[in-house]
């Protein structure tokens, strides 16, 4: 490596690292909204009533079964001729938000599903009503199931964050796409920039498995 | 202490139950014997509410319930009555991620709304009671199944209920773990307390209850004292029953 090229990488660095910035917190906002979203999807999904049930249902179908980009040129390219205007990053973080909790509601539906009926009923049985009984008996060991496939969801949507690029939101991925216009230092840039990623993905995957530690703590204890 | 009326309940157009009146009397020992697919579980269930029944009225102590009703304060009466009545299920289905203490004073806890000193207090008297006073802080998973018996036993009678109701409790248990739970609940007995038990544990039904009810087909076809009833069944139906019950070497 010669020493423009170190250069050039220590330049970009401030730059780039300014791009993660964005990337996580467009992660973290999505996580975090898709997951309300997500529950509440969960909830109507599992719920008898088909008034509730059925619109969820289309909802999941219809984002699982369309591109993320097009959700994304739907919001800000599209949205502005229904009248609704939206920067770069507010319609980043609906797009991702909207998405998210579609594939969380889904591991979310599969994880309450899975509970054993005698929970409920052992819950009913002592009194507790249904919101206690969701919180205190359903959810904690939903959360068990549901962690591992929440986490990989998390992890791909760091990187689909990337797509942001193509809506004007200066992240990691955008950040690069720049530097390299000004410079043509194509490889070494992306490389750069991947690099980022794998190390985003790797810290969230050491989270990922000490929180399911934490999470398993009753069963492991089990003799 | 309770009462039912013309308790009817059935699954998709098959009659499970059929009109059935049924008193217990404060600090009664009701034992529930039947075949298989008699109904009498659904009839335990119908008692606290775990299955809606289709007709017919239920009252426990002074909460009256009416069949086929709906809404908030039907719902709300279903929360009161369920507090009155403890369910020991056959699966005992303890909570799996809370320790046995845990799981006692879930209810005194979230439902009754007791601070947090006099319910470990009192989740640790009862953990005693059922012979676990060393394993509060053991998950369920670590238990044996009588042990989870018990423990669930201790969770009922937490929520200090005016009545409780066991749903074959011993039917899950391997054989040598039988006598445990069985011991547990025949000093619950002692105690006076009013308590209806659907067994197969016929010898159990014999000596601890003070009345047997024989169901079958979704109708109670013969009802009395537990001894007599043993000796000298009235009904075809219950003496065919108990032939084959006893006959079979059990007991």
């Amino acid at each position: 490596m010669n020493a423009d090229l170190a250069a050039l990488i220590l330049d970009s660095l401030p730059y780039l690292l300014r791009g993660a910035l964005y990337t996580v917190l467009l992660s973290l906002g999505g996580m975090f909204f898709g997951l309300l979203l997500g529950f509440a999807l969960a909830l109507m999904r599992l719920s008898p009533l088909r008034l509730l049930s059925w619109p969820a249902r289309v909802y999941v179908s219809f984002i699982r079964g369309t591109p993320l980009l097009v959700q994304l040129f739907m919001i800000y390219y599209g949205l502005p001729q229904l009248g609704i205007q939206l920067d770069p990053i507010p319609s980043a973080l609906i797009g991702f938000s909207l998405n998210m909790a579609a594939y969380l509601s889904e591991i979310l539906r599969g994880a309450i599903g899975a509970i054993d009926r005698g929970q409920w009923e052992a819950a009913a049985s002592i009194g507790m009503s249904g919101s206690q009984t969701l919180r205190r008996v359903i959810l904690p060991q939903a959360a068990r199931t549901a962690l591992p496939p929440m986490g990989n969801s998390f992890i791909s949507l760091v990187k689909d964050t990337s797509l942001a690029a193509t809506i004007q939101v200066p992240e990691l991925f955008r950040q690069a796409q720049l530097i390299t216009a000004r410079t043509f230092e194509i490889f070494t840039l992306y490389l750069a920039a991947a690099l980022i990623y794998w190390v985003l993905a790797s810290g969230l995957s050491w989270l990922q498995n000490h929180l399911e530690r934490r999470a398993s703590r009753h069963s492991r204890e089990a003799g | 202490m309770i009462e039912v009326r013309q308790l009817s309940k059935s699954f998709r157009g098959q009659t499970v139950l059929d009109r059935i009146d049924l008193d217990v009397a404060a600090g009664e020992v009701v034992a529930i014997i039947g075949p298989s697919g008699s109904g009498k579980t659904t009839l335990l269930r119908c008692l606290n509410l775990l299955e809606e029944p289709d007709a017919g009225s239920i009252r426990v102590g002074d909460i009256h319930l009416e069949a086929g009703r709906g809404g908030r304060r039907h719902r709300d009466q279903i929360r009161r009555l369920r507090q009155q009545v403890g369910f020991v299920f056959q699966n005992f289905n303890l909570f799996p991620h809370r320790t046995a203490l845990e799981n006692v004073i879930e209810g005194p806890l979230i439902v009754l709304g007791e601070p947090r000193a006099k319910a470990l207090e009192r989740g640790h008297q009862l953990l005693a009671k059922v012979g676990l006073a060393d394993k509060a802080e053991a998950y369920p998973q670590s238990l044996s199944g009588g042990q989870q018996q018990r423990v669930a036993i201790a969770r009922a009678l937490a929520m200090q209920p005016a009545v409780m109701l066991f749903d074959e409790p011993t039917s899950a248990l391997d054989p040598e773990r039988v006598g445990e739970v069985l011991a547990t609940i025949r000093a619950l007995a002692e105690e006076h307390r009013t308590l209806v038990i659907v067994t197969h544990e016929m010898g159990f039904a014999r000596d601890v209850a003070n009345r047997v009810v024989f169901i079958d087909q979704g109708t109670i076809v013969e009802q009395g004292d537990a001894r007599a009833l043993f000796a000298n069944p009235r009904q075809a139906r219950t003496r065919q029953f108990l032939r084959k019950f006893l006959g079979d070497g059990r007991h």
